[in-house]
Formats: C-alpha cells, structure tokens, sequence
C-alpha cells in the first residue's frame, strides 16, 4: 500500500518515543460496547465499540462532523448538559457503566477530568483558578503545595511562580491552555479527556502541550481528539479513526472504521477509508 | 489504584452515591419558588383591585364607564370624564412623541458625527429617569405659564375654528397634560426604535443606497418597513406608560370633574390623576369600591397593552424569519 | 454610455433637485428632533436647579419639618422625608434584590423553555401595572387591614423593584460565557456550586449596577407611596418602619400643593436634590453596566 511519505517520515521521527507495553500487560480502562449517541430525532454517532487502556494516549481522528466531540463527552458525562441527547449501549470504567441510573454525574467528572478545544481559565488569579476546584471538591489540606505539582506538571510553574496573584487573563494563550491542564489535574483525575487541546493555539504553545502528554502519560491516561493526523501521529499509543456514515432523511453520523497502534493507522492501515484519510486523499 | 482488581475491573463501585445531589435541589427549589412568587404577585395584584371594586361593579356595572361625575353626596360615581381624559392624553401624546422620537432615532442611528451619538443617547435616556413629581412640578409652574401665555393663544387665533382648540382658560390644561406626557414617553419610544434601526442589515441600506436613492428615500423604503412592526411596539409600550401616568398628569390637567369637553386647552382629568388626587380619601365604601372600579380599567389598560405588544413581536419575528431569507 | 448619456448625469434635472430638498429637509427635521430632546432635558434640569438649588443647605437634609412656618422663622427641613425614603427604599431592596436575582438564576439555569418565555411575560406583565395601581394593591393588601407603614411603603417599592431587577440580572446572567460553566462542571463540581460560585460572581458587577438603576428608579416614585406612607407621619425623622414614613417625593408632592411659599420653595429644593440623586446614580450606574459589559465580553473571547 503506498503511503504519504510525509506522513511516514513524521512517524519515523517520533519513533523515539516509548514503544507501547505488549499487549497483554495493558490494563483496561474504558470499555465501550455498541455506543449509539442521538440529538433529538438525529444520530451522532452508531455502533462505537472499543477498548482504552491505562496510561496511553488514545488519539480520536476522523473528519470534521464524524462524531469525535460527541463521543469524547459521553467519557464525562458532559452530554447531559444538552437536552435532547440520548445514548445506548454501554461505556464501562473499570467494570462500571458511567452512565447507568445511579451513578453521579459529578462524581465521574471528578476522575475523568476534561481539557476544551478554548482555553477556559476562570476570571481568578492564577493561584485560585487552580486552587478552587481543590477548595470545592474538599482536597484543602496542603494547598500549596498542591498547586504547585499542578502547575509543574503542566510545565508552567516556573513561568508564573511569581505571580500567582496576578489574574489568569492575562496570560498567553498556550499559557492558559496549560493553566486549564494544572486546574485538571490538580484533583487527581485518573482519565484526562483532551477535545482538540492546541486548536486554538500557536505551533509552540502546541509543542510544549504535546511534549506535556509524553511526559504525564505515566501518571494518568489520556484521551484526545484531534483533527490534526500529524498530532495523533506524534503523541498518540493508540489512534481511532471515526469517519461520516450517511443514511436515509439527509441524517450523517460517525462510525468508528479502525482502532489500532498508532504506527499501523498510519503506516499500513487495514480499511480502504482509513487510508484515504491519512494520506491525504479526503477529509 | 488500589481499588481495582487484576483485571482491571473495580472491586467496589466508584461512581455510585446520590444520583442527585441536595445542593441542586436546594437551588432549584429557592429558585423556583421564587419564580412562582412573581407569578402569584401578579394573581394577587389583580385579585385584589378586582375584589376592591367589586362593590362598586355590582352597583354600577359598566355603565361606569358611561356615566359622568363623581358625587359623593348622591353617591354617584362615573368614569366617563376621566376615561376620556385618559384617552386623548394618552393618544395626544403618542401622536406628538411618535414622530419626536422617530427622527431622535434616526438623527442617532444614521445622522449625528459618530462622537456625538453615546452622549445624546444618554441624554434622551436621562429624560425617562426624571421623576414624576419633578416633571410635574416643573410642568405646572414652568411650562404651563408658557403654553398659557404664548402657545395657546397662538394655536387657538390660528386653528381656533376646530374646537380642539377652543379659547383657552387657565395653563392647566389637557393640552398641558399632553405635552407633558408627550416628554415623559419620548425616550421609551426613542430608545426601542433605535434599536431597531441598528439591527437594520447593512446590506439591504446599501442596496438602496447604491441604486440612487437620497437618504431619507432609504430610510422611507428600506428601514421604516423593516423597522415597522418593532417601531409599532415601542409606540404600544410608550402609550401603556402615558395611560399609567398619574402623578405629573395630577399636577397640569386641572382637575376637572364637569361635562366632558372637546376643548384641549381647557381642564380635564384623568384616572390616574383623579386617583392621585383621592389618595387621603375616607368616603363611604362605594366611594372607595369605585376608585378601586378605576385602578382596574388602568389594570385593563395596562394588561391589553401587553398583550398587543407580544402579539406584534410575535407577528413581526414571524415575518422576519421568512423575510431574512 | 455615449456621450449623450454623460450628459443627463451632469444636468441636474428637477426631480433630483426636489428629492434632494426633500431629503435635506428630513435631514434637519431629525436634528431639530434630537436637539429639542436635549433642550427640554437642559430646560428641565436648569429650571429645577435654579429654583431648588437656593433653597438648598443642610438644613433641608437635618432638620425636621416645621408646618405652618411664619417668615422668619427658621423653615426648618425635610429630614423626615430623606429618612423615610432611605427606609422605605433599604426595605424595598431587601426583599427585591433577593428574589429578583433568585427568579434570573431560575429562568437562565433551571426553567425549561416553555416556563423561560412565561416568565418572560409574567415579568413584563409586572413591569407594565403602573405605580399607581400598585398603590391601590397595597393598599388593599395591607393598608386597608393593618393601616399606613413604612413595610407598606417598602413592599410597594419591592413590587416595582422586582421585575426591574430581575430583568437586568438575567440579561447579565446571558453574558456569562458558557465556557466558564463548563470549565467548572468538566472538574467534577456540582451544578449549584457552578452557577453560586462561577456564574454568580462574574456577573455581579453587573447585577450590582443593575439593582442601583432599580434603586433610582423607585426613590422617585410618588403614586404608591401615596397610599402606603403617606398620612399621618411624623414631621422628624422616623426610622421605625412601622410608622407611615415621610418619603422625598411625596413631601414634594404634599408642600407643593400647601400654597405656603416657604413650602413650594422647599419643595423645589426637594426636587432639586430628587433630580440630583437619580441623574448621578443613573449616569453612573450606565457608564459602569457599560464598562463591565465590555469586560465580559472581552473575557468571552
């Protein structure tokens, strides 16, 4: 099968990140059986099944209008902020079904935390936007210092340890993207889920939030949608494709087509619209 | 985590717990009584002016709003002569304010050097924030001299054969009233049409504006229509704040009771002036019943003037819609 | 176009010139129109203030009312009045600000659509009844039963208060960026601590300057304090709201009317200082809505 070289050599330079553990030690996290999404009367997404392991990053790619916000909400409940969203079939987290009748909402979002595509910093100070969610959900004890892994493991705490005080809009971009990443992470998630995390961002401010996923993915597990096929190929384990099915009454949704090792999607992908997508061909 | 088992599955159920939780309910639950306060207000509001005037509906019947003259001796009550001070002052002032306020919008809109259109704004708004009891003293011992003066006698030597504007006999006048209405009205007016006028899309102005038309042609052919049924509501919300005024109306219509006269520059009353005028009043219960009879046909008024509002933004977004297509 | 066509443009026929005259006139009527708004505003304030501002001192805020003042004698003041209204109004805010900014967090994050658009209505129902009625309304709710008293005067006030407040706090309460909301919800914090301690806060400038245009508002109204909080009340200050309470407008309204002419020139020095009070509050609490509607929506981008 031919292969954008482009593409090719972008993997083949990010070879030098770790190779994914073997498959058998991979512990599971999520497990996604048969999971159809609708708005209304119309379908978002149909018949979505997989597998997410611990401590990988799980890219999520596909066209624009496949799905992929959709599906990455249904990880964290957000869905049920819009009223005409209904879902079937099953999510499980370690064994439990997140969105069966008595589990909390808020209590999921608390271990599966969220990034969005905008930089949504609260109009506090830099200290408070993190420390505020550690006051709320009752994680006072050490406060500070809480704050300041948080920040470190966002890669900003030497850029602001000056000014906590000072108020987070007055930041950079790529700075308040990490800021939103440190207020993530200060309550201990286990999953951070990521919707297009450096769209709305410049290619360095993206480079430093990529090279943020390498080093955390020991710690937590992540999941990150992305438009962009060169990203999923730098930092993603594993990648999905999603890609627009169309049906009757003019109703488009998303399918899933391939789930697999990064390096497979790209170099040698097993679906016909796998590879077309990757190289170039539509999307 | 400690919590999971070999694979990879919980050994106890993380996410389960309260499915709703009692600080939303809470919430919802101050919050929505609240909500259900405002509309019990409304219920009691208008279950208690009508229980007030009871009394004097099953005495008088509509035939209230027929008779004239308030005789508390003979325990007589009519309506007649303040409904219809309320009328023509109310529309008196809606036909005066009406075009004020359109080239007010449009001097704001499409006229005035960019510098000069927020202070102006500001200006004409402030002229709703004056009180009424100021507007009313300043109407009588200020502007009523004037009109008395000057502008009646002037009005009636020209157009003295209509007997709108009959001779003129004291400043405290329906006239009066209207030009003082006319200034209590204009910025509501004002303000809501020139909000209209904004949201007029550019594209449609340049249209007109690029196959020759002078400005005021543009205005006539593209924002007028546009803006018409909008305008039409701001001139309801400006007569449904005329027909409610009492205080400022009290102080320049002169307080009259006698036979209904056409003659603008003579005396007159209103609901809301005659009400304002019978605040300390301790009369027989019918007297009282019947000043309660009055506060609902301003409740009347005020609900009607609501309803006709909805129903035209209602009309007007419904041809909106098919119109931006 | 030949030359001949050119031609017809460089003529100015009579039909262009007619419209142009037309339009020129518009032009002007809609200056004259704005022009007269602003004179009519200048001429009111600079009526009120030349005839209220001689009379002003501080008398007129500290000293009791004397009735039936002989000249020469010292006329005394309207403290009894600046109290009242101070009450009345403190009272009135009390119990609108509250419940108005209760009903906005309702219909913005709780009431289905349905619900949103009748409260809509229920509010601009409440918004139209005119301060007399509610005069009427309380006074048969309260008055005719319990008699004249500043909580009468107060809660007719809260009544009027009520939909004002409510109103401009929803529409702050809109401003908010969903995003904030989302951002606080993605933490795994619960709905009500979302909207109390992220929504809330972000819009309070807003609502804060909301509530003092509501407060402007009411202190000038006359018509249901009439029936409130009118007879009877003390000619010192009174600060015991189970009295009926003096209140500025209608100690306007009252002296105005007495004939006494120490009485109408306190009167205008009443008005003066009414006009004065709600002018500057109103102006400055606009230039502040508009500085921190900018703001939001700065932090919204």
């Amino acid at each position: 099968m031919s292969v954008s070289s482009t593409i090719e050599n972008a993997v083949r330079v990010e070879m030098k990140r770790q190779p994914m553990p073997p498959r058998e030690r991979l512990e599971q996290v999520f497990d996604v059986q048969d999971l159809t999404a609708t708005y209304g009367s119309k379908p978002a997404l149909k018949n979505v099944s997989m597998e997410i392991h611990k401590n990988l990053v799980t890219a999520i790619i596909g066209p624009s209008g496949c799905g992929k916000s959709t599906y990455i909400r249904c990880f964290n409940r957000m869905n049920d902020l819009v009223p005409s969203f209904s879902q079937t079939g099953t999510i499980r987290y370690h064994g439990q079904d997140i969105a069966a009748k008595d589990v909390d909402p808020v209590a999921v979002r608390r271990t599966i935390g969220m990034v969005f595509q905008r930089p949504n910093p609260f109009p506090k100070s830099i200290h408070d936007n993190v420390a505020w969610g550690l006051k709320v959900l009752g994680m006072k004890d050490n406060l500070s210092d809480r704050v300041e892994k948080a920040l470190t493991q966002a890669a900003l705490w030497d850029e602001v340890k000056d000014r906590l005080k000072q108020s987070a809009l007055g930041l950079s971009g790529g700075q308040q993207q990490r800021l939103c990443i440190a207020r993530a992470l200060a309550v201990e998630p286990d999953v951070v889920l990521m919707d297009e995390p450096a769209s709305a961002l410049d290619p360095i401010a993206t480079q430093a939030i990529e090279q943020l996923l390498h080093e955390l993915k020991s710690e937590y597990s992540f999941v990150i949608v992305t438009h962009n096929m060169q990203q999923a190929a730098r930092v993603a384990d594993m990648t999905a494709f999603f890609s627009i099915s169309r049906g009757g009454e003019g109703h488009r949704w998303g399918e899933l087509i391939e789930y697999d090792a990064t390096e497979k999607i790209f170099t040698a992908p097993s679906d016909k619209r796998t590879e077309d997508y990757v190289t170039g061909r539509f999307g | 985590m400690s919590t999971y088992d070999a694979t990879g599955n919980a050994t106890r159920r993380p996410f389960s717990g309260r499915r709703v939780r009692a600080g939303d309910l809470i919430l919802q639950g101050v919050a929505g009584a609240a909500a259900l306060g405002a509309v019990v207000l409304v219920g009691l509001i208008v279950y208690k002016v009508v229980q007030g005037a009871r009394l004097s509906f099953s005495t008088f019947g509509l035939g209230f709003l027929t008779t004239t003259g308030w005789d508390p001796v003979h325990q007589q009550f009519g309506a007649a002569n303040f409904l219809f001070g309320t009328i023509v002052t109310s529309f008196g002032a809606l036909l005066l304010a009406t075009p004020l306020a359109l080239g007010i919008a449009l001097f704001l809109t499409e006229l005035a050097p960019r510098w000069i259109r927020a202070p102006v704004t500001a200006l004409v708004e402030t002229l709703a924030a004056i009180p009424s009891v100021v507007m009313g003293l300043w109407g009588i011992i200020v502007l009523a001299p004037v009109l008395q003066d000057h502008v009646m006698p002037a009005l009636h030597s020209a157009l003295g054969f209509i007997p709108l504007f009959g001779p003129s006999t004291t400043g405290a006048s329906i006239f009066t009233a209207i030009v003082v209405l006319t200034i209590m009205i204009l910025p509501i007016i004002s303000s809501v049409s020139r909000e209209l006028f904004l949201g007029v899309p550019g594209e449609l102005k340049e249209a007109a504006l690029g196959l020759g038309a002078t400005r005021w042609e543009m205005v006539r052919g593209v924002i007028f229509p546009y803006a018409r049924g909008g305008v039409a509501s701001a001139m309801i919300l400006g007569l449904g704040r005329a027909l409610g005024e009492a205080i400022a109306v009290f102080y320049v219509i002169g307080a009259f009771n006698g036979k209904i006269s056409w003659n603008l520059f003579g005396p007159g009353n209103t609901i809301g002036a005659w009400l304002a005028s019978e605040y300390s009043n301790s009369g027989s219960k019918l007297e009282t019943s019947s000043l309660f009879y009055l506060g609902v046909i301003l409740l009347v008024f005020s609900l009607l003037v609501n309803f006709l509002a909805q129903v035209i933004v209602r009309r007007v977004s419904r041809r909106q819609g098919l119109s931006v297509l | 176009m030949s030359a001949a066509d050119l031609s017809v443009l460089q003529r100015p026929n009579d039909r262009l010139r007619r419209r142009r005259v037309v339009n020129r006139g518009m032009e002007l009527l809609a200056w004259l129109a704005a022009a007269i708004a602003v004179a009519i505003l200048g001429v009111v304030v600079w009526s009120v203030a030349k005839r209220g501002a001689s009379e002003l001192n501080l008398d007129l805020l500290t000293k009791p009312r004397v009735p039936f003042a002989l000249p020469g004698q010292p006329a005394g003041g309207l403290a009894n009045a600046f109290v009242g209204t101070l009450v009345m109004v403190g009272l009135a805010t009390l119990m609108a600000l509250p419940v108005g900014i209760l009903i906005a967090i309702y219909v913005n994050e709780f009431a289905p659509r349905a619900i949103r658009r009748g409260l809509g209505l229920v509010l601009d129902i409440l918004n139209g009844v005119p301060a007399i009625v509610v005069g009427i309304f309380v006074f048969g709710l309260i008055v005719a039963t319990h008699g004249q008293s500043g909580f009468a005067g107060g809660f007719a006030l809260a009544v009027l208060m009520l939909p004002l407040v409510a109103r401009s706090t929803i529409e702050v309460l809109l401003l908010v960026p969903g995003s904030l909301r989302e951002a606080s919800l993605g933490l795994g914090v619960a709905r009500w601590r979302t909207t109390l301690g992220i929504v809330l806060p972000q819009a309070i400038g807003g609502i804060v300057t909301g509530a003092v245009l509501a407060v402007a508002r009411v202190a000038g109204e006359t018509a249901p304090l009439l029936f409130a909080s009118s007879v009877g009340v003390s000619n010192s200050a009174d600060w015991n709201p189970t009295h009926p309470l003096q209140s500025v407008p209608v100690a306007i309204f009252e002296l105005s009317d007495t004939g006494v002419k120490s009485d109408v020139a306190q009167a205008w020095a009443g008005a003066f200082v009414l006009l004065m009070f709600i002018l500057v509050t109103s102006l400055t609490a606009r230039w502040l809505a508009t500085r921190s509607r900018r703001k939001l929506q700065r932090a919204a981008r």
